[in-house]
């Protein structure tokens, strides 16, 4: 199989399996709004944390996976690690947006304020900035090994800076609710709602593996089109 | 051990003898640093907020600014005549490279910040002579994680299309954590406060030198293997 007929391949199980998880995510918006209790203190403004606590894990997921993949890159030299790190930051990107805009639409009527400079908010939002740096870096470079490496070095420096802007900023004050799933006792989440939440989860990490196989292959067409119109020139 | 000492000296003094020769890069970000001290005290509501509130932001941030004008000055002058590719045949490690660079750096920013203190206290009318070692040692350790972070970053930054658009958008971000932690300390100091109630940004500050001190320097080699 040529590495084209490969990177189609990613392209159309990326595609068939994002499709398959939209629709699962409007199957768990139906759930979470038909059969998921209200929330008895936020009321209906708590619905959007099945949006936003996901799309925030699938966007440090990603940044995550660009970061490590990143430094797998600086020590094997694989150019489809260097493709996939940046395919990851891209998708990254787009949950960053969705957890960024869903985010303020919770908190203005629960705290009474669309943003506040609390250390998850502050966090994520300089980890966005970041990686919009990273993206516009790459483009700023021509030649692709140039480009792999510069990127690797600020994808493997960005994995190192977020704990300390999480310490700068949880030195600053906190405001955000504190961690409903991942705590050392056990989840304090309804089951009902407990259920609608990690199904949500579930979604959009195949989400983000869907949009990332894409993402990816769009990346290994681009430079095989790139190497082709090299070599007839 | 010694060689690579000695490396490391040639290359920063290389590095400030060519910037004393011409004093471009020094004298305009003297006069930026000047500048962003007097705009920035005018950048407030003087019925409600007095100077000394102002105070421990504006230093950091003409700080920060005049230091960034001044950071792609020691890449870029490698670019010139391909300079870079006849330091890189030395028989030195590459590391040695990357610490020389960083000391001309750090000199470079030292001498702009002995001359924007002073200037600080006369502007703010701050009351800091008392705390002058305290206030050296925070400028210290700001100062070297800011310039260790962004000497890694204009070194690739400077082969890149809008190298001076791209050092601020790629440093910022990492300039969070020193850049807060400093303002943090030098506020309590300026409010004549002790240095052991700001322990815990004093602690994260010494972390973060050292974190990012070891991983720019192992980090450089990837900018340069061509």
């Amino acid at each position: 199989m040529t590495p084209r007929d490969r990177a189609l391949q990613y392209a159309r199980r990326g595609t068939l399996l994002s499709g398959l998880m939209l629709l699962a995510l409007a199957g768990v918006y139906v759930r979470a709004l038909m059969f998921t209790p209200v929330e008895r203190f936020q009321g209906p403004a708590q619905k959007i944390f099945y949006v936003h606590a996901p799309a925030a894990w699938s966007a440090l997921l990603a940044f995550a996976v660009t970061g490590l993949l990143s430094l797998l890159y600086l020590w094997l030299r694989d150019r489809r690690l260097d493709l996939a790190a940046a395919a990851s930051a891209e998708v990254g990107l787009a949950f960053s947006v969705i957890m960024l805009t869903t985010g303020p639409i919770w908190a203005k009527p629960i705290w009474g304020t669309w943003w506040t400079w609390d250390a998850r908010l502050t966090s994520t939002l300089f980890i966005f900035l970041l990686f919009i740096g990273y993206t516009v870096l790459r483009g700023a470079v021509t030649d692709p090994d140039m480009r792999a490496r510069y990127s690797a070095v600020v994808g493997i420096m960005g994995l190192v800076l977020v704990p300390f802007i999480h310490f700068t900023v949880v030195l600053f004050r906190t405001l955000h609710p504190e961690p409903i799933l991942m705590k050392p006792d056990k989840p304090s989440l309804p089951p009902a709602m407990l259920v609608t939440l990690l199904t949500s989860f579930g979604v959009f990490t195949l989400l983000y593996v869907g949009f990332l196989a894409q993402r990816y292959a769009f990346g290994v067409l681009e430079e095989l089109r790139a190497e082709e119109a090299a070599s007839r020139a | 051990m010694a060689d690579t000492i000695r490396a490391i000296v040639a290359i920063a003094a290389k590095d400030l003898a060519v910037e004393w020769r011409t004093k471009t890069a020094l004298v305009s970000s003297l006069a930026f640093a000047v500048l962003v001290l007097s705009v920035l005290f005018f950048a407030r509501d003087p019925t409600a907020v007095g100077a000394v509130d102002v105070a421990p932001g504006a230093l950091w941030v003409t700080f920060t600014f005049a230091a960034m004008v001044g950071l792609n000055r020691a890449f870029l002058m490698e670019r010139e005549n391909r300079a870079l590719d006849g330091i890189l045949l030395a028989p030195i490690p590459r590391t040695a490279i990357f610490l020389g660079k960083v000391a001309a750096n750090l000199a470079f920013v030292a001498v702009v910040e002995i001359v924007s203190v002073p200037l600080f206290v006369l502007f703010y009318d701050v009351p800091v002579w008392h705390r002058l070692p305290e206030l050296i040692l925070v400028i210290a350790m700001a100062t070297f994680a800011f310039v260790v972070v962004g000497t890694l970053l204009s070194s690739m930054v400077v082969r890149t299309r809008f190298a001076e658009l791209m050092l601020p958008l790629l440093l910022l971000p990492f300039l969070v954590p020193p850049i807060v932690g400093a303002v943090q300390v030098t506020a309590r100091l300026l409010a004549g406060r002790p240095l052991s109630e700001a322990g815990g940004w004093l602690r994260l500050l010494l972390a973060f030198d050292i974190a990012f001190f070891v991983i720019s320097t192992l980090l450089f080699d990837a900018t340069l293997d061509e």
